[in-house]
């Protein structure tokens, strides 16, 4: 059995954050806190991510655009809320423009509290993350073998 | 050489190649990160990598990409093994462009910007590369009187001796070739996102999977080639030749890791430029003396 958790490629989007928990996000991924040593990479593409992070609350105008990148995610999939905006709308939960944390567009598997969260609290949203994702894979992988029988019958 | 030895020496290709591709590629990532004082990952990631990705779920925007992408590999294998089989080097390298005008293909199916850019990059990369390509092959009929591997790597003394300039030009755009930083325009490994993920942009799961086996076998290959240089008929050439090798492949790390991305014309001025001067010089001299 594969150990996908090993490659947990990371597509990061600011809904729309004051920018304090995507430059934690960055941090992590530099030298210093070298999240690449748990096989991270900060892909960019939704086409090859494993992981969505995504930061601050969304807004209207933010709001399609997370549930298409969420689309655009092949499975297994998982998201990680980053900061408190993410997870619940943050101080600006009342705000007029604001519809709350990112699990009011998609589902959101993993919260990452903090104002900012600090790098190693996001990086330990990662490993609570890679974990969920293999889970999730060695269910993908049984469903497409059990497609692959029903379809050999049919 | 006979074609028991030609038979082995293609199926180890076969087999062999994409595993040592993907551990050069590791020790690569691991120095890489050493050289930026950080842990890195495991040495054995891209197999992760490629595992993970052969498992994930399709989503492809045009439904030839696949089919352009599995032509890609194959021809590259192809490449590879004739190189093995010690047959003619002009043929390889022509094989070689052909590969890369399919991942070319691949890229611009998909209609995608991003990719579109990446693989007109790629083919400015490829016209970067292809006259030094092309000159090394020249240079080597000249040096051995042959185009054959097999009389190349046979011969009593070393290519190198005679062609110091090809070889300097064919390590030049074995950075481009490589994909390494200052010419990594059309795809990059690293977090230098200006063209989303560049010519594999709409590439995911099994079809990026393949992209980067295809990266292995291209490695493998293009160290052969650097081999070809080194070795001739006596063994100990061999070891040589491996040493030479690893010092080339730390080499490409060294200048990934101490160089800022060029612009692509840049990179056309100074591969034409540093062919121009290394392998044309040489020529000169190989058709005077």
């Amino acid at each position: 059995m594969a150990n996908v958790k090993r490659s947990p490629w990371i597509l990061h989007y600011d809904g729309s954050s004051c920018n304090g928990c995507d430059i934690e996000v960055l941090a992590s991924m530099t030298p210093v806190y070298d999240a690449e040593r748990l096989g991270v990479e900060n892909t960019g593409d939704p086409m090859q991510a494993d992981i969505f992070l995504i930061t601050g609350g969304i807004n209207s105008q933010t709001a399609p655009v997370v549930k298409q990148l969420y689309d655009q995610m092949p499975r297994p999939k998982v998201v990680v809320a980053v900061g408190i905006c993410a997870c619940t709308g943050g101080v600006f939960k009342d705000a007029y423009n604001i519809r709350g944390g990112a699990d009011t567009v998609i589902p959101v598997d993993i919260y990452v509290p903090g104002c900012a969260a600090r790098p190693q609290a996001i990086i330990d949203g990662i490993i609570r993350a890679r974990e969920l994702f293999q889970k999730r894979s060695e269910e993908h992988d049984a469903l497409m073998k059990e497609k692959k029988r029903e379809r050999r019958q049919a | 050489m006979t074609t028991g030895v030609r038979v082995v020496l293609v199926v180890l290709y076969v087999l062999l190649a994409p595993l040592i591709g993907a551990l050069l590629a590791g020790i690569d990532r691991k120095i890489s990160a050493r050289m930026q004082r950080r842990v890195g990952p495991p040495v054995l990631q891209p197999m992760y990598d490629v595992i993970k990705l052969l498992k994930k779920q399709v989503i492809a925007v045009d439904r030839s990409q696949g089919f352009l992408i599995v032509s890609y590999m194959i021809l590259t294998i192809i490449t590879g093994c004739l190189f093995f089989a010690g047959v003619d080097v002009l043929m390889v390298f022509f094989i070689m462009s052909t590969s890369s005008v399919f991942l070319y293909l691949a890229a611009v199916v998909t209609g995608s910007p991003m990719s579109t850019m990446g693989a007109l990059r790629e083919l400015v990369q490829d016209m970067a590369i292809e006259p030094a390509l092309l000159f090394s092959a020249v240079g080597f009929y000249l040096a051995t009187g042959s185009f054959e591997v097999e009389s190349i790597i046979g011969e009593p003394v070393s290519a190198i001796a005679k062609m110091p300039g090809f070889f300097a030009a064919f390590i030049f755009v074995l950075t481009i070739k490589m994909r390494k930083s200052p010419f990594d325009t059309a795809q990059s490994t690293h977090a230098h996102q200006e063209l989303v993920k560049g010519i594999t942009t709409e590439m995911g799961a099994k079809n990026l999977a393949y992209f980067e086996i295809t990266e292995w076998y291209e490695t493998v290959l293009m160290l052969a080639v650097v081999a070809m240089y080194i070795i001739n008929s006596h063994p100990t050439s061999i070891i040589v030749a491996v040493a030479v090798i690893l010092i080339v492949y730390f080499l490409e790390i060294l200048i990934d890791n101490t160089c800022a991305r060029v612009k692509w014309k840049d990179m056309l001025i100074l591969s034409w430029i540093v062919t121009l001067i290394c392998a044309g010089v040489n020529l000169i001299l190989l058709m005077v003396i």
